[in-house]
Protein backbone atom coordinates (compact mmCIF):
# COMPACT_ATOMS: atom_id res chain seq x y z
CA UNK A 1 0.00 0.00 0.00
CA UNK A 2 0.70 3.50 -1.08
CA UNK A 3 1.28 5.53 2.45
CA UNK A 4 1.29 9.62 1.67
CA UNK A 5 2.22 11.59 5.17
CA UNK A 6 2.02 15.45 2.95
CA UNK A 7 1.05 16.63 -0.19
CA UNK A 8 2.08 19.63 -2.03
CA UNK A 9 1.01 20.85 -5.09
CA UNK A 10 4.03 22.60 -7.00
CA UNK A 11 4.22 25.84 -7.29
CA UNK A 12 7.10 25.97 -9.41
CA UNK A 13 9.67 23.72 -11.47
CA UNK A 14 12.50 24.62 -8.78
CA UNK A 15 10.21 24.27 -5.58
CA UNK A 16 9.54 21.01 -6.56
CA UNK A 17 13.01 20.06 -7.77
CA UNK A 18 14.36 21.41 -4.22
CA UNK A 19 11.43 19.10 -2.58
CA UNK A 20 12.37 15.97 -4.57
CA UNK A 21 16.11 16.35 -3.52
CA UNK A 22 14.83 14.77 0.18
CA UNK A 23 14.81 10.63 -0.67
CA UNK A 24 11.71 10.35 1.53
CA UNK A 25 9.96 12.52 -1.15
CA UNK A 26 8.66 11.60 -4.51
CA UNK A 27 6.94 13.12 -7.58
CA UNK A 28 3.76 11.78 -8.52
CA UNK A 29 2.58 11.79 -12.46
CA UNK A 30 -0.40 9.21 -12.69
CA UNK A 31 0.40 7.75 -9.78
CA UNK A 32 -0.90 4.26 -11.47
CA UNK A 33 2.99 2.48 -11.55
CA UNK A 34 3.37 4.28 -7.79
CA UNK A 35 0.15 2.81 -6.16
CA UNK A 36 1.59 -0.63 -7.20
CA UNK A 37 4.39 0.03 -4.53
CA UNK A 38 4.36 -0.85 -0.90
CA UNK A 39 6.17 1.99 1.09
CA UNK A 40 5.49 4.97 2.69
CA UNK A 41 6.15 8.64 0.64
CA UNK A 42 6.28 11.50 3.23
CA UNK A 43 5.81 14.41 0.40
CA UNK A 44 3.73 13.41 -2.74
CA UNK A 45 4.67 16.48 -5.28
CA UNK A 46 2.34 17.24 -7.82
CA UNK A 47 3.22 18.61 -10.84
CA UNK A 48 -0.09 18.76 -12.11
CA UNK A 49 -0.46 22.85 -12.10
CA UNK A 50 2.95 23.75 -13.58
CA UNK A 51 1.45 23.81 -17.52
CA UNK A 52 2.93 20.53 -18.21
CA UNK A 53 0.20 19.09 -19.71
CA UNK A 54 0.34 20.65 -23.46
CA UNK A 55 1.94 19.51 -26.25
CA UNK A 56 3.08 22.06 -28.49
CA UNK A 57 4.19 22.63 -31.67
CA UNK A 58 7.66 24.36 -33.08
CA UNK A 59 8.28 24.51 -36.55
CA UNK A 60 10.77 20.96 -36.50
CA UNK A 61 9.08 19.44 -33.55
CA UNK A 62 6.66 18.57 -31.24
CA UNK A 63 7.15 19.25 -27.37
CA UNK A 64 5.30 17.09 -24.86
CA UNK A 65 4.84 17.48 -21.78
CA UNK A 66 5.59 15.45 -18.58
CA UNK A 67 1.81 15.59 -17.80
CA UNK A 68 0.39 15.02 -20.97
CA UNK A 69 -1.70 12.07 -20.80
CA UNK A 70 -1.41 8.87 -22.62
CA UNK A 71 -4.56 9.17 -23.92
CA UNK A 72 -3.58 12.75 -25.42
CA UNK A 73 -1.11 11.28 -27.10
CA UNK A 74 -3.56 8.70 -28.72
CA UNK A 75 -5.65 11.67 -30.05
CA UNK A 76 -2.87 13.92 -30.91
CA UNK A 77 -3.27 14.76 -34.61
CA UNK A 78 -0.54 16.22 -35.14
CA UNK A 79 1.31 13.42 -33.44
CA UNK A 80 -0.29 10.54 -34.99
CA UNK A 81 0.07 12.71 -38.66
CA UNK A 82 3.15 12.91 -38.69
CA UNK A 83 3.99 8.95 -37.51
CA UNK A 84 1.33 7.31 -39.53
CA UNK A 85 -0.88 6.82 -36.33
CA UNK A 86 2.21 5.15 -34.03
CA UNK A 87 1.10 7.33 -31.39
CA UNK A 88 -2.25 5.73 -31.38
CA UNK A 89 -1.13 2.16 -31.96
CA UNK A 90 1.44 2.33 -29.07
CA UNK A 91 -0.92 2.78 -26.76
CA UNK A 92 -4.35 2.13 -27.33
CA UNK A 93 -3.76 -0.94 -25.41
CA UNK A 94 -2.41 0.19 -22.32
CA UNK A 95 -5.42 -0.89 -19.47
CA UNK A 96 -8.02 1.27 -21.06
CA UNK A 97 -9.48 5.09 -21.52
CA UNK A 98 -9.66 5.44 -17.94
CA UNK A 99 -6.04 4.41 -17.06
CA UNK A 100 -4.65 6.62 -19.88
CA UNK A 101 -6.54 9.63 -18.67
CA UNK A 102 -3.89 9.36 -16.14
CA UNK A 103 -1.32 7.99 -16.78
CA UNK A 104 1.66 10.85 -17.87
CA UNK A 105 4.39 10.45 -20.59
CA UNK A 106 6.98 11.73 -17.66
CA UNK A 107 5.94 8.60 -15.75
CA UNK A 108 6.62 6.33 -18.12
CA UNK A 109 9.42 7.71 -19.61
CA UNK A 110 10.94 8.37 -16.26
CA UNK A 111 10.72 4.52 -14.94
CA UNK A 112 11.96 3.34 -17.98
CA UNK A 113 10.11 0.33 -17.83
CA UNK A 114 11.18 -2.85 -19.94
CA UNK A 115 7.58 -3.65 -20.60
CA UNK A 116 7.17 0.19 -21.57
CA UNK A 117 5.14 0.36 -25.19
CA UNK A 118 5.81 3.93 -25.07
CA UNK A 119 9.88 4.05 -24.43
CA UNK A 120 9.98 1.51 -27.95
CA UNK A 121 8.26 4.51 -29.98
CA UNK A 122 10.17 6.92 -28.57
CA UNK A 123 13.88 5.47 -28.92
CA UNK A 124 12.73 5.14 -32.95
CA UNK A 125 11.87 8.60 -32.87
CA UNK A 126 15.21 9.33 -30.90
CA UNK A 127 13.49 11.74 -28.65
CA UNK A 128 14.96 14.03 -26.44
CA UNK A 129 13.78 14.51 -22.80
CA UNK A 130 14.50 17.36 -21.38
CA UNK A 131 15.13 17.24 -17.69
CA UNK A 132 15.07 20.39 -15.35
CA UNK A 133 18.88 20.14 -13.71
CA UNK A 134 20.64 18.30 -16.46
CA UNK A 135 18.52 19.72 -19.49
CA UNK A 136 18.56 18.06 -22.98
CA UNK A 137 19.52 14.17 -22.94
CA UNK A 138 18.93 11.90 -26.19
CA UNK A 139 16.68 9.40 -25.03
CA UNK A 140 19.29 6.63 -25.81
CA UNK A 141 21.57 8.05 -23.09
CA UNK A 142 18.51 8.41 -20.58
CA UNK A 143 17.70 4.87 -20.74
CA UNK A 144 21.79 4.06 -19.57
CA UNK A 145 21.50 6.42 -16.88
CA UNK A 146 20.92 6.24 -13.30
CA UNK A 147 17.72 7.40 -11.31
CA UNK A 148 18.92 10.46 -10.28
CA UNK A 149 16.24 12.93 -8.70
CA UNK A 150 16.09 15.00 -11.54
CA UNK A 151 12.85 15.49 -13.01
CA UNK A 152 11.45 15.28 -16.52
CA UNK A 153 10.00 18.54 -17.96
CA UNK A 154 8.85 17.32 -21.55
CA UNK A 155 9.99 15.11 -24.27
CA UNK A 156 10.84 16.75 -27.83
CA UNK A 157 10.72 14.74 -30.74
CA UNK A 158 11.20 15.81 -34.22
CA UNK A 159 9.11 16.17 -37.21
CA UNK A 160 12.09 14.61 -39.19
CA UNK A 161 11.79 11.66 -37.46
CA UNK A 162 8.05 10.58 -38.17
CA UNK A 163 8.35 7.58 -40.49
CA UNK A 164 7.95 4.77 -37.92
CA UNK A 165 5.11 1.93 -37.70
CA UNK A 166 4.14 0.82 -34.59
CA UNK A 167 3.44 -3.04 -33.50
CA UNK A 168 3.13 -4.85 -30.51
CA UNK A 169 1.91 -8.66 -29.27
CA UNK A 170 -0.09 -9.33 -26.36
CA UNK A 171 -1.75 -12.73 -25.30
CA UNK A 172 -4.66 -11.09 -23.93
CA UNK A 173 -5.83 -7.56 -25.03
CA UNK A 174 -5.21 -4.60 -22.39
CA UNK A 175 -2.25 -7.47 -21.13
CA UNK A 176 1.27 -5.95 -20.60
CA UNK A 177 3.03 -6.78 -24.27
CA UNK A 178 5.10 -10.07 -25.03
CA UNK A 179 7.11 -7.69 -27.64
CA UNK A 180 7.23 -4.24 -28.48
CA UNK A 181 8.37 -3.57 -32.03
CA UNK A 182 8.60 -0.42 -33.44
CA UNK A 183 10.55 0.63 -36.95
CA UNK A 184 11.67 3.30 -37.96
CA UNK A 185 13.65 5.00 -41.31
CA UNK A 186 15.11 8.07 -41.04
CA UNK A 187 18.48 10.00 -40.52
CA UNK A 188 19.37 8.14 -43.58
CA UNK A 189 18.69 4.48 -42.07
CA UNK A 190 16.37 2.03 -41.63
CA UNK A 191 16.52 0.17 -37.48
CA UNK A 192 14.20 -1.31 -35.07
CA UNK A 193 13.69 -0.91 -31.80
CA UNK A 194 12.56 -3.91 -29.83
CA UNK A 195 11.15 -3.77 -26.31
CA UNK A 196 9.73 -6.12 -23.54
CA UNK A 197 12.66 -8.80 -24.41
CA UNK A 198 10.97 -8.66 -21.50
CA UNK A 199 14.13 -5.99 -20.65
CA UNK A 200 13.89 -2.28 -21.70
CA UNK A 201 13.96 -2.15 -25.50
CA UNK A 202 17.13 -1.61 -27.87
CA UNK A 203 18.44 -0.20 -31.17
CA UNK A 204 18.38 -2.79 -33.98
CA UNK A 205 19.89 -0.94 -37.17
CA UNK A 206 19.60 -2.55 -40.51
CA UNK A 207 22.73 -2.71 -42.74
CA UNK A 208 22.75 -1.20 -46.25
CA UNK A 209 22.81 -4.81 -47.67
CA UNK A 210 21.12 -6.95 -45.77
CA UNK A 211 17.38 -7.89 -47.33
CA UNK A 212 14.75 -7.55 -44.82
CA UNK A 213 14.61 -11.34 -44.23
CA UNK A 214 18.20 -11.68 -43.26
CA UNK A 215 17.88 -8.30 -41.13
CA UNK A 216 14.92 -9.96 -38.90
CA UNK A 217 16.73 -13.29 -38.65
CA UNK A 218 19.78 -11.55 -37.70
CA UNK A 219 17.65 -9.63 -34.89
CA UNK A 220 16.38 -12.72 -33.26
CA UNK A 221 19.70 -14.47 -33.48
CA UNK A 222 21.26 -10.96 -31.61
CA UNK A 223 18.87 -9.86 -29.49
CA UNK A 224 19.03 -11.23 -26.18
CA UNK A 225 15.28 -12.35 -25.19
CA UNK A 226 14.32 -13.85 -21.90
CA UNK A 227 11.54 -15.74 -20.30
CA UNK A 228 9.00 -14.88 -17.71
CA UNK A 229 5.30 -15.36 -16.86
CA UNK A 230 3.98 -14.08 -20.37
CA UNK A 231 6.17 -15.90 -22.52
CA UNK A 232 9.61 -17.80 -22.92
CA UNK A 233 12.47 -16.30 -24.36
CA UNK A 234 12.44 -18.78 -27.94
CA UNK A 235 8.91 -17.59 -28.49
CA UNK A 236 9.93 -14.29 -27.82
CA UNK A 237 12.54 -14.05 -30.31
CA UNK A 238 10.31 -15.99 -33.13
CA UNK A 239 8.00 -13.18 -32.45
CA UNK A 240 10.32 -10.35 -32.79
CA UNK A 241 11.91 -12.20 -36.09
CA UNK A 242 8.40 -12.28 -37.65
CA UNK A 243 7.11 -8.70 -36.16
CA UNK A 244 10.43 -7.09 -37.42
CA UNK A 245 9.95 -8.40 -41.09
CA UNK A 246 6.41 -7.41 -41.14
CA UNK A 247 7.12 -4.03 -39.22
CA UNK A 248 9.48 -2.75 -42.29
CA UNK A 249 7.13 -4.47 -44.87
CA UNK A 250 4.93 -2.32 -43.69
CA UNK A 251 6.66 0.70 -43.37
CA UNK A 252 7.87 0.61 -46.76
CA UNK A 253 4.42 0.29 -48.27
CA UNK A 254 3.86 3.41 -46.50
CA UNK A 255 0.96 2.04 -44.22
CA UNK A 256 -0.27 3.17 -40.95
CA UNK A 257 0.44 1.62 -37.46
CA UNK A 258 -3.43 1.28 -37.27
CA UNK B 1 -5.67 19.73 3.18
CA UNK B 2 -8.99 21.50 2.84
CA UNK B 3 -10.10 20.81 -0.84
CA UNK B 4 -13.28 21.73 -2.32
CA UNK B 5 -14.79 19.38 -5.08
CA UNK B 6 -18.23 19.16 -6.97
CA UNK B 7 -19.95 15.87 -6.91
CA UNK B 8 -22.52 15.13 -9.00
CA UNK B 9 -23.40 18.98 -8.74
CA UNK B 10 -23.26 19.80 -5.15
CA UNK B 11 -19.93 21.80 -3.58
CA UNK B 12 -18.46 19.75 -1.19
CA UNK B 13 -15.55 21.59 1.14
CA UNK B 14 -13.57 19.20 3.41
CA UNK B 15 -10.38 18.24 5.29
CA UNK B 16 -9.03 14.88 3.88
CA UNK B 17 -5.92 13.24 3.80
CA UNK B 18 -2.66 13.33 1.75
CA UNK B 19 -3.27 10.04 0.66
CA UNK B 20 -7.56 10.11 0.33
CA UNK B 21 -8.32 8.50 -2.42
CA UNK B 22 -11.08 9.78 -4.89
CA UNK B 23 -12.77 6.27 -4.53
CA UNK B 24 -13.15 6.71 -0.76
CA UNK B 25 -14.24 9.98 -0.58
CA UNK B 26 -17.05 9.44 -2.96
CA UNK B 27 -18.14 6.40 -1.36
CA UNK B 28 -17.80 8.42 2.29
CA UNK B 29 -20.51 11.02 0.56
CA UNK B 30 -22.76 7.80 -0.11
CA UNK B 31 -22.26 7.22 -3.74
CA UNK B 32 -21.52 3.45 -3.51
CA UNK B 33 -22.02 2.78 -6.81
CA UNK B 34 -18.48 3.33 -7.22
CA UNK B 35 -17.13 -0.22 -6.32
CA UNK B 36 -13.59 -0.97 -6.07
CA UNK B 37 -12.79 -4.43 -8.07
CA UNK B 38 -8.55 -4.65 -7.41
CA UNK B 39 -5.50 -3.41 -6.33
CA UNK B 40 -4.14 -2.58 -9.74
CA UNK B 41 -5.87 0.01 -12.01
CA UNK B 42 -7.09 -2.85 -13.73
CA UNK B 43 -10.33 -3.42 -13.70
CA UNK B 44 -12.76 -0.08 -14.31
CA UNK B 45 -15.17 -0.80 -11.30
CA UNK B 46 -14.15 2.62 -9.58
CA UNK B 47 -14.99 4.64 -12.83
CA UNK B 48 -16.49 8.52 -12.32
CA UNK B 49 -15.97 11.36 -14.54
CA UNK B 50 -13.64 13.90 -14.05
CA UNK B 51 -14.39 17.31 -15.38
CA UNK B 52 -16.08 15.08 -18.08
CA UNK B 53 -13.89 12.22 -18.70
CA UNK B 54 -13.50 8.82 -17.29
CA UNK B 55 -11.02 8.07 -14.80
CA UNK B 56 -10.22 5.49 -12.18
CA UNK B 57 -11.07 6.93 -8.86
CA UNK B 58 -8.82 4.20 -7.33
CA UNK B 59 -6.14 5.92 -8.55
CA UNK B 60 -6.62 9.37 -8.15
CA UNK B 61 -5.33 11.51 -5.30
CA UNK B 62 -8.50 13.28 -3.95
CA UNK B 63 -6.23 16.28 -3.38
CA UNK B 64 -5.30 17.09 -7.10
CA UNK B 65 -9.33 16.75 -7.51
CA UNK B 66 -9.39 20.31 -5.71
CA UNK B 67 -11.40 22.55 -7.73
CA UNK B 68 -12.66 19.83 -9.89
CA UNK B 69 -15.79 17.87 -10.60
CA UNK B 70 -17.01 14.80 -10.43
CA UNK B 71 -19.38 12.63 -11.26
CA UNK B 72 -20.65 9.55 -10.59
CA UNK B 73 -23.25 6.88 -11.54
CA UNK B 74 -25.81 8.53 -8.91
CA UNK B 75 -25.52 11.98 -10.98
CA UNK B 76 -25.74 10.10 -14.18
CA UNK B 77 -28.88 8.88 -13.81
CA UNK B 78 -30.62 10.62 -16.76
CA UNK B 79 -27.87 10.04 -19.37
CA UNK B 80 -27.93 6.30 -18.06
CA UNK B 81 -31.58 5.52 -17.90
CA UNK B 82 -31.58 5.90 -21.73
CA UNK B 83 -29.56 2.75 -22.24
CA UNK B 84 -29.53 0.63 -19.42
CA UNK B 85 -32.48 -1.46 -20.14
CA UNK B 86 -31.05 -2.42 -23.57
CA UNK B 87 -27.99 -3.55 -21.87
CA UNK B 88 -30.26 -5.40 -19.18
CA UNK B 89 -32.31 -7.02 -21.97
CA UNK B 90 -29.34 -8.77 -23.57
CA UNK B 91 -28.67 -10.43 -20.07
CA UNK B 92 -25.39 -8.61 -19.78
CA UNK B 93 -25.81 -7.65 -16.24
CA UNK B 94 -25.81 -10.63 -14.35
CA UNK B 95 -24.06 -10.76 -10.60
CA UNK B 96 -23.82 -6.43 -11.88
CA UNK B 97 -20.98 -5.70 -9.73
CA UNK B 98 -18.84 -3.77 -12.90
CA UNK B 99 -22.61 -2.71 -14.25
CA UNK B 100 -21.51 1.55 -12.96
CA UNK B 101 -18.05 1.54 -13.87
CA UNK B 102 -19.44 0.15 -17.48
CA UNK B 103 -22.01 2.09 -17.53
CA UNK B 104 -20.56 5.27 -16.58
CA UNK B 105 -17.63 4.63 -19.20
CA UNK B 106 -20.49 4.35 -21.74
CA UNK B 107 -21.90 7.84 -20.92
CA UNK B 108 -18.11 8.84 -21.76
CA UNK B 109 -18.26 7.01 -24.80
CA UNK B 110 -21.24 7.87 -26.66
CA UNK B 111 -20.33 11.60 -25.53
CA UNK B 112 -17.17 11.17 -27.30
CA UNK B 113 -18.49 9.18 -30.61
CA UNK B 114 -22.29 9.49 -31.05
CA UNK B 115 -22.62 6.88 -33.67
CA UNK B 116 -19.67 4.37 -32.55
CA UNK B 117 -18.45 1.22 -34.47
CA UNK B 118 -18.48 -2.19 -32.82
CA UNK B 119 -14.68 -1.98 -32.70
CA UNK B 120 -14.94 1.61 -31.20
CA UNK B 121 -17.12 -0.19 -28.41
CA UNK B 122 -14.93 -2.70 -27.91
CA UNK B 123 -11.80 -0.45 -27.67
CA UNK B 124 -13.93 2.36 -25.45
CA UNK B 125 -14.69 -0.35 -22.51
CA UNK B 126 -12.07 -2.58 -23.50
CA UNK B 127 -10.46 -1.65 -19.57
CA UNK B 128 -14.18 -2.19 -18.03
CA UNK B 129 -13.54 -5.66 -16.80
CA UNK B 130 -16.52 -8.19 -16.16
CA UNK B 131 -15.97 -11.87 -15.28
CA UNK B 132 -20.02 -13.13 -16.36
CA UNK B 133 -20.90 -11.54 -19.17
CA UNK B 134 -18.15 -12.44 -21.87
CA UNK B 135 -18.75 -8.72 -23.45
CA UNK B 136 -20.66 -9.65 -26.43
CA UNK B 137 -24.04 -9.29 -24.39
CA UNK B 138 -22.48 -5.72 -23.23
CA UNK B 139 -22.04 -5.42 -26.84
CA UNK B 140 -25.80 -6.25 -28.44
CA UNK B 141 -27.04 -4.44 -25.85
CA UNK B 142 -25.79 -0.92 -26.77
CA UNK B 143 -26.12 -2.12 -30.45
CA UNK B 144 -29.74 -2.47 -29.86
CA UNK B 145 -30.05 1.20 -27.30
CA UNK B 146 -27.68 2.67 -30.69
CA UNK B 147 -30.33 0.85 -33.49
CA UNK B 148 -32.90 2.13 -31.56
CA UNK B 149 -32.01 5.68 -31.52
CA UNK B 150 -31.21 5.51 -35.04
CA UNK B 151 -34.57 4.58 -35.66
CA UNK B 152 -36.44 7.07 -33.44
CA UNK B 153 -34.45 9.76 -35.37
CA UNK B 154 -35.49 8.23 -38.64
C1 LIG C 1 -1.84 -2.24 -14.29
C2 LIG C 1 -0.87 -1.54 -15.19
C3 LIG C 1 -0.74 -1.95 -16.52
C4 LIG C 1 0.17 -1.31 -17.36
N1 LIG C 1 0.29 -1.74 -18.66
C5 LIG C 1 1.19 -1.15 -19.47
C6 LIG C 1 1.36 -1.59 -20.83
O1 LIG C 1 0.73 -2.52 -21.30
N2 LIG C 1 2.26 -0.93 -21.60
C7 LIG C 1 3.00 0.13 -21.11
O2 LIG C 1 3.79 0.67 -21.86
N3 LIG C 1 2.84 0.56 -19.86
C8 LIG C 1 1.97 -0.07 -19.03
N4 LIG C 1 1.87 0.38 -17.73
C9 LIG C 1 2.69 1.52 -17.29
C10 LIG C 1 1.93 2.82 -17.46
O3 LIG C 1 1.63 3.02 -18.84
C11 LIG C 1 2.76 4.03 -17.00
O4 LIG C 1 3.94 4.06 -17.70
C12 LIG C 1 3.08 3.97 -15.56
O5 LIG C 1 1.88 3.84 -14.83
C13 LIG C 1 3.83 5.23 -15.11
O6 LIG C 1 3.10 6.38 -15.41
P1 LIG C 1 2.41 7.24 -14.25
O7 LIG C 1 2.03 8.55 -14.84
O8 LIG C 1 1.37 6.45 -13.60
O9 LIG C 1 3.67 7.46 -13.28
P2 LIG C 1 3.77 7.43 -11.67
O10 LIG C 1 3.30 6.13 -11.12
O11 LIG C 1 3.17 8.66 -11.10
O12 LIG C 1 5.33 7.55 -11.55
C14 LIG C 1 6.21 6.51 -11.94
C15 LIG C 1 7.64 6.92 -11.50
O13 LIG C 1 8.06 8.06 -12.25
C16 LIG C 1 8.34 9.15 -11.37
N5 LIG C 1 7.87 10.36 -12.06
C17 LIG C 1 6.62 10.63 -12.50
N6 LIG C 1 6.61 11.77 -13.21
C18 LIG C 1 7.88 12.23 -13.20
C19 LIG C 1 8.53 13.38 -13.76
N7 LIG C 1 7.86 14.27 -14.48
N8 LIG C 1 9.85 13.53 -13.55
C20 LIG C 1 10.55 12.61 -12.81
N9 LIG C 1 10.00 11.53 -12.26
C21 LIG C 1 8.69 11.34 -12.46
C22 LIG C 1 7.63 8.84 -10.07
O14 LIG C 1 8.25 9.46 -8.96
C23 LIG C 1 7.74 7.32 -10.04
O15 LIG C 1 8.99 6.94 -9.58
C24 LIG C 1 0.97 -0.24 -16.86
C25 LIG C 1 0.84 0.17 -15.53
C26 LIG C 1 -0.06 -0.44 -14.70
C27 LIG C 1 -0.19 0.04 -13.28
S1 LIG D 1 -10.77 -0.57 -8.53
FE1 LIG D 1 -9.96 -1.69 -10.21
S2 LIG D 1 -9.36 -0.08 -11.55
FE2 LIG D 1 -10.08 0.99 -9.82
S1 LIG E 1 -21.92 -8.86 -14.53
FE1 LIG E 1 -20.70 -9.84 -13.02
S2 LIG E 1 -18.74 -8.88 -13.32
FE2 LIG E 1 -19.91 -8.11 -14.93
Amino acid sequence: MLTIRKYVMAESLSQAYDLYQNKNNTIIGGMLWLKMQDRTVDTAIDLSNLGLNTIEETENTYEIGAMVTLRDLELHSGLNTLTGNAFTACVKPIVGVQFRNLATVGGSVYGRYGFSDLLTLLLAMNADVVLYKNGIVNIHDFVKMPYTRDIVVKVIVSKNNGNVYYTSFRNTKTDFPVLTCCVYHHDNHTGACIGARPGKALDFVMNEEETVTDYANRIHESCPFGSNMRSSASYRGKLCRNLTEYAIRQLQKGESSC
Amino acid sequence: MLITITLNGKKITEEVTADSLLIDFVRHHKCFSVKRGCETSNCGLCTVLLDGKPVLSCSLLTCRVNGHSVQTLEGLQEEAKEFVGFIANQGAEQCGFCNPGMVVNTIALLREYPDPSDEDIRQFLSGNLCRCSGYESQLRGIRAYLDFRKGDAA
